[in-house]
């Protein structure tokens, strides 16, 4: 028994010695909740390396939905979030969770569906044009069903084209953007997705991009610090240098720049103070 | 069919060109598990026999809740722990959300209830060959605990193996309480977790096979170093 404890203890101080070295020093860690489009789009993987360069810092990124990572921020688990659901946001700053919001930039939504359209939503005139079709067709649509951005902007679309969308073609998952395309993928149904996952996404099987461009569907990320007044331990410094980078010259360049397969991702909106 | 041989293939490519991310996570795994089956057995191996040699009341009880505890669904243990941990909660103080620490606290939750209960079942049946000799020998409470755990040692270290297995291949706690970050908390089952939410489902698979291997790698090692299913060890 004792070797064997002796064995595990030494196979796990090795694990720990070559996990060590790899832990980095500077500046200092700052923790963020982003959503889990951000992270899909791949953008992520460009911009922390260039905020490292930089700035020093060390960004961390804990990858949740927009619900859970309001809910990190408001626990002060966070040091700040990057989020995109406008109304949510401006009651955790309502609330105090938050110092303040400020806008960094937008994406789009797009309908994607079976390439063949039963519905035919590819020559809708609008975003609720197209909601109408898919309902009135009754044909399959998988919705994320899991409070997050993606979700709370689907349920507007649906109020706003006078839908309550309900029965068996509506087909809420209760999951994050890439087990929704996932489902999709696997019963050829409908589902909206952010650009940036959808082109990111590497198991489109049947699917198309059917419907896009509508500015209903303009997809706005807004960075929140989390409030240093109710969180002491939250480094409300890094974060405000981070919000400094994020809506400077730089930030603006790599996140215009940032293409996949040609097309151009999001677009810097940050008003510079 | 193809998208298994895919993700098999992927997985030989990733291990022979020694990808460093790949072996930070495998890395990661690694202390995070064999850390938690530590902890794990210290409580649960000596409280699998002490249940097994003590009369007491609400025995019966104590072991039926024990055995329901096998099957705690990890996300639980997983929200337990974050409203524990979280700045909010309790604990919030000593900042362990989003450490390997919390991904181990959450491990050991899970998997000593499986080792306890193994254990205390080798350990019973053994009690009822040993009984008659500790007691006449005049054994103190511990000798006969400590005389149990080294004969039943092979029993034992089926349990600490099974709970290495329920461990390692953990993904609903460790995602809440350790949050997946990248060169930090990111281990196999959450990698696998993130791919296959960017689609790439033969890359994900990939590294599912990357995680058998190693779990296969682990027992191999334990078997041998402590002498276990040799020839001629029956």
């Amino acid at each position: 028994m004792k070797r064997v404890l002796a064995a595990l203890a030494l196979l796990a101080s090795a694990a720990l010695a070559a996990v060590g070295a790899r832990a980095g020093s500077g500046a200092g860690t700052l923790r963020m909740a982003v959503t889990t489009s951000f992270q899909n789009s791949g953008l992520a993987d460009v911009l922390l390396p260039e905020i490292k360069a930089d700035t020093g810092i060390d960004v961390q990124l804990i990858v949740v939905g927009t619900g859970q990572a309001l809910r990190l921020g408001a626990a002060g688990d966070v040091d700040a979030v990057l989020v995109h659901a406008r109304t949510a946001e401006e009651e955790f700053i309502a609330d105090g969770h938050g110092t303040h919001r400020r806008e960094i930039m937008y994406n789009d939504f797009v309908l994607i569906g079976p390439s063949d359209d039963p519905a035919g939503i590819s020559d809708s005139a609008s975003a609720t044009d197209a909601l109408q079709r898919i309902a009135a067709a009754q044909a399959p649509f998988v919705s994320r069903g899991d409070d997050s951005g993606t979700h709370k902007k689907e349920l507007t679309l649906w109020k706003a084209a006078g839908i309550d969308p309900e029965g068996s073609w509506y087909r809420p998952i209760g999951a994050g953007m890439g087990a929704a395309l996932n489902t999709a993928s696997a019963m050829n149904a409908y589902v909206m997705s952010d650009r940036a996952s959808w082109l990111n996404f590497g198991n489109k099987g049947g699917l198309e991009l059917l419907f896009a461009g509508d500015p209903a569907l303009f997809n706005q990320y807004a960075f929140i610090p989390v409030n240093p007044q109710k969180h002491p331990q939250v480094r409300n410094d890094l974060a405000q240098r981070l919000e400094a980078w994020l809506t400077g010259a730089r930030a603006r360049a790599l996140i215009d720049g940032y293409r996949i397969g040609g097309e151009k991702l999001f677009t810097f909106n940050a008003v510079s103070r | 069919m193809d998208g298994i041989l895919e993700g098999f293939s992927q997985a030989l490519k990733l291990i022979v060109t020694f990808d460093p991310d790949l072996y930070e996570i495998i890395a990661m795994s690694l202390r995070v598990t064999l850390t938690a089956v530590i902890v794990a057995s210290l409580i649960g191996l000596p409280l699998g026999a002490w249940l097994a040699v003590n009369r007491f009341r609400h025995r019966r009880l104590t072991i039926a809740v024990l055995n329901a505890l096998m099957g705690l669904p990890p996300v639980v243990v997983g929200l337990f722990v974050y409203l524990l941990l979280s700045r909010a909660g309790p604990l919030g103080v000593l900042g362990l959300l989003f450490t390997p620490t919390a991904m181990i606290i959450a491990q050991v939750i899970i998997i000593t209830p499986l080792i306890a209960s193994i254990a205390h079942q080798a350990i019973r049946d053994l009690w009822a060959e040993y009984h008659d000799l500790l007691i006449s020998m005049n054994a103190s409470r511990a000798q006969r605990i400590r005389t149990l755990l080294w004969d039943g040692r092979r029993a034992l270290l089926t349990a600490m193996l099974a709970g290495f297995g329920r461990a390692i291949g953990e993904v609903g706690a460790i995602m809440i309480v350790g949050g997946s970050i990248e060169h930090s908390t990111r281990v196999l089952t959450t990698a696998i977790a993130l791919e296959t939410s960017k689609g790439n489902l033969e890359f994900a698979l990939g590294l599912g096979f990357v995680l058998i291997a190693l779990a296969v790698a682990v027992n191999l090692t334990i078997h041998t170093l402590s002498g276990t299913e040799r020839a001629s060890t029956w």
